[in-house]
């Protein structure tokens, strides 16, 4: 297996696709004659020429929907938004158009449309560059939407995502860009949309996350095997289509559950996972579902008090030991 | 003021009240104009009905008084061009080609209309027609209409896209974007902008810093061009020298029709007398596009009263159906609520959440 940078394992992602269909285009912010503004699209501008690959102006409601019409015409436009957290401006389109094309028009028209780009907080860039969309899309139906965490992850969802007949967000992390892991060498990686992946097996208790947040729930895991609890992580690399079963299986085997995420608490991912434990492995709970989200509050931007409001490993713990009714020795 | 808030100069705009000339098109033609004229008219006019007696619901916003804009303008079009548009609807879509049944049956909700019930007066499609909405949110339409033009430059063809919208959407930021994108790539989109000067119930000139509408393009470096959005004619004309424009050389354009809606912003809006009045519905009415297109027809010896009472008696005959076949089709069942949400329902995992779904 190649060991691939997470960046790298998308850009491989998109040539693959574009070279197979020629539909496909790529579209976005710096996307061709600066390479991306996280490198994710570089070289592809050389390869595939200015048609299809698109420097747009700063106009994100405009080629998000431009990306719809495109699609409404036949074409599969991959949109690429600088950071979810410019998305905003572009949300009628997703939200109004892209999502409710194919029920409004009773099959008429479908939107092949892939929107993706880094989401969540990287370092200090405080209130309005920080913030994590996942449950704000995920609210949609009509969307499908994920967040992949590894390199492997990345390019089997993205090209996934990219031979979808519906709107996919795929959302990936500033911070996740420089990863390096292997990536399987078959030439056509594909990872399908709403399988779970279990990162780490475990007896004690599920962690159960998605996107960036898996390497926490790993770091933390890693540290509570020291202290000799097991700790399994589950990655729901999907949202929607959620990995219902991944999840009640690993609830069935431990008995406790922490969601993980890295956006708000109030209607996040991790509710409306709670929700579903609560509702179809009650009998197999051993102890009240714990939740680790950031704080509910805008990003500050001094670095101790962002570190305070970002999930840590150390609340990850905390709450794995909550549930366990553990306390552990100080 | 640069313009008349009220009366009927205001629709005739630069024109001055010139009317386009009835060369070019053939007798028959022309009665083809006439006849989507008349029904767009006569659909509308059911629609109001079936909405008084309650079986239309929702929102529904009637193209009365402005139906030289739809029918010109898609005049222009080949059948493998695209047209969209914004919600006041109806008699782009029928003009377009899609059927008076299909767009009654989805008036009515009923599993027969052209979404199963499940658009509505506001989202009409047809993929047959290349009519592509049918869109609800103000300007929404338009960068979806960029796209189009986006998509048929990127195949290297030479279709044109048509979009039409409401002069209150010029103030959307969607407008601004779609307008420089098109510019910009060069996108063979033609933006209609029916300026009936109310946006629901506010006025345009309360509305608008500048309220010349076709210098807008300029900024752009686009094609613009105002037009009497009341003669069926001129909009024909200046809309088919616009699309021969995009053929060529995938230049857009941004055209202004000035028109009136003789009804109120949708069925719960009273025609006047809270934001006009009576007497400035009536004045607009004296430059009803229909009765003037058939005098000038009738004045050239183009039309006959035997061959209009015929025209509107078929109009009537085919609308009447339409109603007909709404009424009498079934609603679209509990199980339908489900379909059409994805594409590609073929998946891992679960789609759908919630109680129905646990």
């Amino acid at each position: 297996m190649a060991v691939m940078l997470y960046r790298d394992a998308l850009n491989a992602a998109l040539a693959e696709e574009m070279e197979r269909d020629q539909h496909v285009f790529l579209m976005g912010e710096e996307v061709g004659a600066y390479n991306g503004a996280y490198k994710v699209s570089k070289g592809l501008l050389d390869r595939f020429g200015p048609n299809r690959v698109v420097d747009t102006p700063i106009t994100e409601l405009g080629f998000a929907g431009l990306g719809v019409g495109a699609a409404m015409a036949g074409l599969r436009p991959v949109i690429e938004f600088m950071t979810f957290n410019f998305s905003m401006l572009a949300l009628d389109q997703v939200f109004n158009s892209a999502a409710k094309l194919h029920y409004m028009s009773a099959g008429q028209f479908s939107c092949p449309i892939v929107f993706r780009g880094p989401t969540g907080a990287a370092l200090q860039l405080s209130a309005q560059h920080s913030q994590a969309m996942e449950s704000t899309y995920a609210h949609f139906p009509g969307l499908k939407v994920c967040a992949p965490a590894t390199p492997a992850d990345a390019k089997g969802l993205l090209k996934s995502a990219i031979r979808d007949d519906d709107p996919v967000v795929v959302m990936e992390g500033e911070l996740l860009y420089a990863m390096k892991d292997e990536v399987p060498d078959e030439a056509d990686w594909l990872v399908p949309l709403g399988v779970a992946d279990v990162k780490r097996e475990g007896t004690d208790v599920s962690v159960i996350t998605h996107g960036k947040m898996v390497h926490l729930a790993l770091q933390a895991a890693a540290q509570l095997e020291r202290d000799g609890v097991s700790v399994e992580v589950v990655d729901l690399r999907s949202l929607r289509p959620l990995d219902v079963e991944a999840i009640l299986r690993s609830v069935h085997k431990t008995n406790r559950a922490v969601y993980l995420e890295e956006g708000w608490p109030f209607v996040g991912i991790g509710a409306q996972i709670v929700d579903i434990i609560q509702s179809e492995a009650f009998d197999y709970l051993d102890a009240p579902l714990a939740r680790v989200t950031q704080l509910d509050v805008p990003m500050p931007y001094n670095k101790q008090l962002e570190r305070l409001v970002k999930p840590s490993a150390e609340r990850v713990i905390a709450a794995c030991n909550r549930v366990l009714y553990r306390r552990p020795e100080a | 003021m640069a313009r008349a808030r009220t009366g009927a100069k205001r629709t005739a705009g630069k024109t001055n009240g010139k009317r386009e000339s009835l060369d070019g098109p053939d007798r028959e033609q022309l009665h083809g104009l006439l006849r989507q004229m008349l029904l767009g008219r006569r659909f509308e006019e059911k629609a109001a009905e079936g909405y008084a007696i309650g079986r239309i619901g929702g929102f529904c916003h009637l193209y009365i008084g402005q139906e030289a804009v739809a029918v010109g303008a898609m005049s222009a079009l080949r059948p493998d061009d695209y047209a969209l548009a914004a919600y006041r609807e109806h008699v782009q879509a029928i003009t377009r080609g899609m059927s008076a049944r299909e767009v009654m049956a989805e008036l009515h909700g009923k599993a027969a209309g052209s979404s199963h019930g499940k658009g509505g007066s506001m989202h009409l499609f047809s993929a047959e027609h290349r009519f592509l909405g049918g869109w609800g949110i103000v300007g929404g339409q338009m960068p979806i209409a960029t796209g189009v033009g986006w998509a048929i430059r990127y195949r290297g063809g030479d279709q044109v896209c048509l979009c039409f919208m409401g002069e209150a959407a010029v103030n959307q930021g969607a407008f601004h974007e779609s307008l420089n994108m098109a510019a910009l790539w060069k996108l063979p989109v033609i933006f209609i902008v029916e300026n009936n000067w109310f946006g629901m119930g506010t006025a345009w000139d309360r509305a608008a810093s500048r309220l010349e509408i076709d210098e807008k393009a300029s900024v752009y470096g686009m094609a613009g061009e105002s037009v009497d959005g009341m003669d069926v004619m001129a909009v024909r004309d200046v809309v088919g020298r616009a699309v021969e424009r995009a053929r060529k050389d995938g230049s857009p354009a941004l055209i202004e029709a000035r028109c009136y809606r003789f009804m109120g912003h949708s069925m719960s809006d009273p025609v006047s007398g809270v934001y006009r009045t009576k007497e400035e519905v009536e004045e607009h009415k004296r430059r009803d596009p229909i009765r003037g297109f058939i005098h000038r027809l009738k004045e050239a010896g183009l039309l006959t009263d035997d061959e209009l009472h015929a025209m509107d008696d078929d109009v009537h005959a085919e609308v009447n159906d339409a109603v007909e076949f709404a009424e009498s089709s079934p609603d679209p069942g509990p199980a339908s609520i489900h379909e059409h949400v994805y594409a590609s329902e073929n998946v891992h995992g679960r789609l759908f959440f919630g109680e129905d779904h646990g």
